[in-house]
């Protein structure tokens, strides 16, 4: 069902790593991305994922939990594996027909999942531990010195904010429509990939009309609520940095420079 | 055609925190030619009963029986559901995405493979069907009709399906007074004229009790009431324990029968406690 | 001089390519609603009930007349701030007026915009949700919420702003029986405490919860006086295309079946009353 999707979820647990300014954490989690792009071996990648672990650990949010926003992903790390595992060139290790794997592609195969694992597991680990809003406003914060350059900073983050909000709304609404289509005879599930795009037209369009009602009626509910710009707003809770987010930093330029350090030796 | 339930089970996440018992063990017949209500709280199963009855989700446990077929059935296919159940959703005029009205209530039909005259003769008599003008309204684009005859086009797209079985989740919520009482009385023209089952969802006691030939009254998952809707109206108690009321007439009838007891206590429409009321007024006079 | 003062109000809506392009969702309305009071506006879809509600905050500037808002007048953009700051308003569908996913932080939204000071607007928001009841679900994701309590939330949201008066605009229309009931009893609650409340609902049973039902027909005000007075009136009811209360409608029936009932009798007890007379 769509409520267990856990993607993008916020778990309240009240642990250091939710104390954390957003700021640090957005960061953290850039730095993170990153090393596993600087990363080249599986021991590095054994290192990652170790440091991922203990600031798992650290954050109190059970492990259960952010496996299960791992299965809506499933299939495109699935895609990525065979791909991966059929594509490449070089040493032949096993061959049929048209489909060929070799030495690199096994290697190849495993080394992107688990770099696509550990790149959602870390990204989620962000939106799990940070409330939305002190997440869209430690964007906005970290983007005000490019203001200067127009990016509109108070703009985006708010439309984070409420892509966030609305995520699970137009997902239990898209679920409607194709119920309901589905009980008019719409067929999704057979036929070429040309007929299965026509098949969805009966569910984009009505989602595409109920997401325009949705943004008009918001807007209108923002306005009435006095919104105004980011001109003159106030925070219930100001995002503030604290002592233990210089340790944070401290911890991850040691990380980056270990991960440096990994690929170069 | 006729639908019979047995022992029908659901669980929304099995095995995970969230875990729910939608529907415990439901069992009940609905005949031939009947409109049957279901009532019950946000919550109470009602909608998760709805779409099993419509081949969308499977039941656990259980099984359901149209006219004949098992719904239950691995062999079963879809279409053949689809041939006899139509379900009209709630807000139904958010599915609407065609060019065109006519094509729009053609969607169904066509999915089920009827064409040509066949086809336009369905969408014609199924627009009409639901009150509006074929002619002056075919062509038109859905997305500007008015709120009601949206949803008038919607429940028109499911009824040229031509099923014998009308499953509608409140098909006036949301409605004016106005816009309320044409859709009832709609519903009882799509009746008479296909003589078809009709399955009723509503929270409004009055319409159901008028509507209705049977009701079911769902609470956590079980039907706890079943019966004709004098049975059920009579079991105040019950309801009231689950939070469901009576019709608004049992409602005053109830109360002044608290001061004056010999008013006759069978009452389920309006016109009926009228009767009675001025029945006994007329024989106290005399 | 009344809070809300209306004066020959009439807007039309710009739509281009609609068939009824010429006809105005408001013709001509003159009214005056005081400080305190529980209005309720009845009246069929296309009546301009809606557009009258979304023209007392500003939302709507009227094509012409005047609106005033505490003296203010609603097209005058400099007042406009001030105005929705006193007239915050709750909509239908409560899905599409929360903003933000967590629910205290979406109560927080119309104070932050208000540039209240933090300690404050935490304090109005653990108040304002106190006040719905939902205070032990600050912390919740607002979609893991039941309709009932997202339209509470929305409500906390309007609370929180300290507004002088809110404007409910069909707020139950999307909710179950129970839901219904909590709202109207926040309503009512908000009301005493001297919160002017302006209450827009297609339910009889709410408007007559009200201390005056404004009538709106084809842009027009159709009707002005109290719920018992406007619903007594078998005729003007049918005439607005509403529905009769269910003791009005039982009196009709009795007097068709030759019994002269009084048009005194208006609600459960008066029809008691008579009843018992003929004991």
């Amino acid at each position: 069902m769509i409520r267990d999707i856990t993607l993008g979820q916020y778990f309240p647990a009240g642990s250091i790593i939710h104390s954390l300014d957003a700021r640090t954490k957005i960061l953290g989690t850039l730095l993170f991305v990153i090393e596993l792009f600087v990363v080249d071996s599986f021991f590095g990648f054994a290192v990652l994922a170790t440091f991922l672990a203990a600031i798992i650990a650290a954050s109190k949010v059970p492990v259960k939990f952010i496996f299960r926003g791992l299965t809506p992903v499933f299939a495109i790390i699935l895609f990525t594996f065979v791909i991966n595992l059929f594509m490449s060139p070089g040493r032949v290790l096993w061959h049929w027909w048209f489909l060929t794997i070799t030495v690199e592609g096994v290697r190849r195969a495993f080394f992107m999942a688990v770099r696509l694992v550990l790149l959602i597991i870390g990204s989620s680990m962000l939106t799990l531990c940070t409330k939305p809003i002190q997440l869209t406003d430690g964007l906005e914060k970290l983007l005000k010195p490019f203001k200067a350059i127009g990016v509109p900073s108070h703009e985006i983050a708010l439309m984070m904010t409420i892509a966030l909000r609305f995520i699970p709304t137009l997902m239990e609404e898209a679920d409607k429509i194709i119920k309901a289509q589905q009980a008019r005879g719409a067929d999704f599930e057979s036929g070429n990939i040309f007929r299965r795009g026509k098949a969805l037209i009966p569910i984009l369009i009505p989602l595409f009309v109920s997401s325009f009602r949705i943004a008009q009626e918001l807007a209108l509910a923002m306005e009435a609520r006095c919104y105004n710009g980011g001109g003159g707003r106030t925070r219930m809770n100001e995002i503030h940095f604290a002592r233990r987010d210089a340790l944070a930093g401290v911890l991850m330029a040691a990380s980056l420079g270990a991960a440096i350090a990994i690929r170069i030796l | 055609m006729a639908i019979e339930v047995k022992d029908l089970q659901y669980t929304y996440s099995p095995g995970l925190p969230g875990e729910t018992k939608a529907l415990d063990g439901v069992s009940f017949n609905i005949d031939d030619g009947s409109i049957c209500g279901i009532i019950g709280h946000t919550g109470s199963g009602k909608s998760t009963l709805l779409q099993a009855l419509d081949g969308l989700i499977k039941p656990s446990d259980g099984e359901i029986i149209i006219d004949g077929i098992s719904l239950t059935d691995k062999e079963t296919s879809l279409v053949d559901v689809r041939k006899r159940v139509g379900i009209v959703f709630q807000y139904p005029e958010y599915q609407l995405f065609e060019e065109t009205v006519a094509k729009d209530v053609s969607f169904g039909p066509s999915n089920l493979g009827l064409e040509g005259d066949e086809l336009e003769a369905a969408v014609r008599s199924s627009i009409e069907l639901v009150g509006l003008d074929y002619e002056r309204i075919k062509d038109k684009s859905p997305f500007e009709l008015s709120g009601g005859q949206k949803r008038r086009v919607a429940i028109a797209g499911v009824i040229a399906m031509n099923p014998g079985i009308l499953i509608l989740d409140e098909p006036t919520a949301g409605l004016d007074p106005t816009a309320h009482k044409e859709i009832l009385s709609m519903v009882k023209r799509i009746h008479e004229t296909r003589n078809i089952i009709i399955v009723f969802v509503s929270h409004n006691m009055g319409d159901v009790a008028d509507m209705c030939d049977k009701v079911l009254v769902m609470n956590e998952g079980r039907i706890i009431l079943d019966g004709t809707p004098r049975y059920v109206f009579g079991q105040k108690d019950v309801l009231d324990e689950i939070g469901l009321g009576v019709t608004p007439a049992a409602e005053i009838v109830g109360r002044i029968r608290e001061r004056i007891p010999e008013i006759d206590s069978d009452v389920l429409s309006m016109e009926e406690a009228a009767a009675s009321l001025a029945e006994f007024i007329k024989r106290k006079r005399s | 001089m009344p809070f809300i003062e209306i004066k020959n109000l009439r807007y039309e809506y710009y739509q281009p390519g609609c068939e009824d392009e010429s006809s105005p969702a408001i013709k001509d309305v003159s009214l005056s609603i005081e400080k305190g009071s529980f209005v309720a506006i009845c009246g069929i879809n296309g009546s301009g009930k809606s557009t009258l509600a979304k023209s007392i905050n500003g939302l709507l500037v009227p094509t012409s007349g005047k609106v005033f808002v505490d003296g203010m007048d609603t097209a005058d953009d400099s007042n406009i701030w001030d105005i929705r700051s006193r007239v915050a308003m709750v909509f239908q569908n409560p899905d599409n007026q929360i903003v933000s996913s967590i629910v205290e932080d979406d109560v927080a939204f119309g104070p932050e915009n208000l540039g209240i000071d933090p300690a404050e607007i935490r304090r109005r928001v653990d108040d304002a949700l106190t006040q719905v009841g939902m205070y032990k679900h600050r912390n919740k994701g607002a979609h893991m919420l039941s309709g009932g309590q997202k339209q509470r939330i929305a409500i906390a949201g309007a609370v929180a702003m300290r507004p002088e008066c809110i404007v409910f605009d069909e707020p139950t229309a999307m909710l179950d029986p129970k839901g219904r009931e909590k709202i109207m009893k926040i309503i009512r609650q908000l009301n005493s405490e001297g919160i002017t409340t302006i209450l827009i609902t297609h339910f009889m049973s709410e408007a007559c919860q009200a201390d005056r039902l404004i009538v709106m027909k084809e842009g027009q005000v159709y009707s002005d006086c109290t719920p018992m007075e406007f619903y007594s009136d078998g005729e003007l009811v049918k005439g607005a295309g509403l529905e009769l209360p269910p003791v009005i409608e039982l009196r009709e029936r009795i007097r068709q079946h030759g019994v002269d009932i009084p048009s005194t009798v208006t609600d459960e007890n008066t029809l008691i009353e008579f009843v018992e007379k003929y004991r």
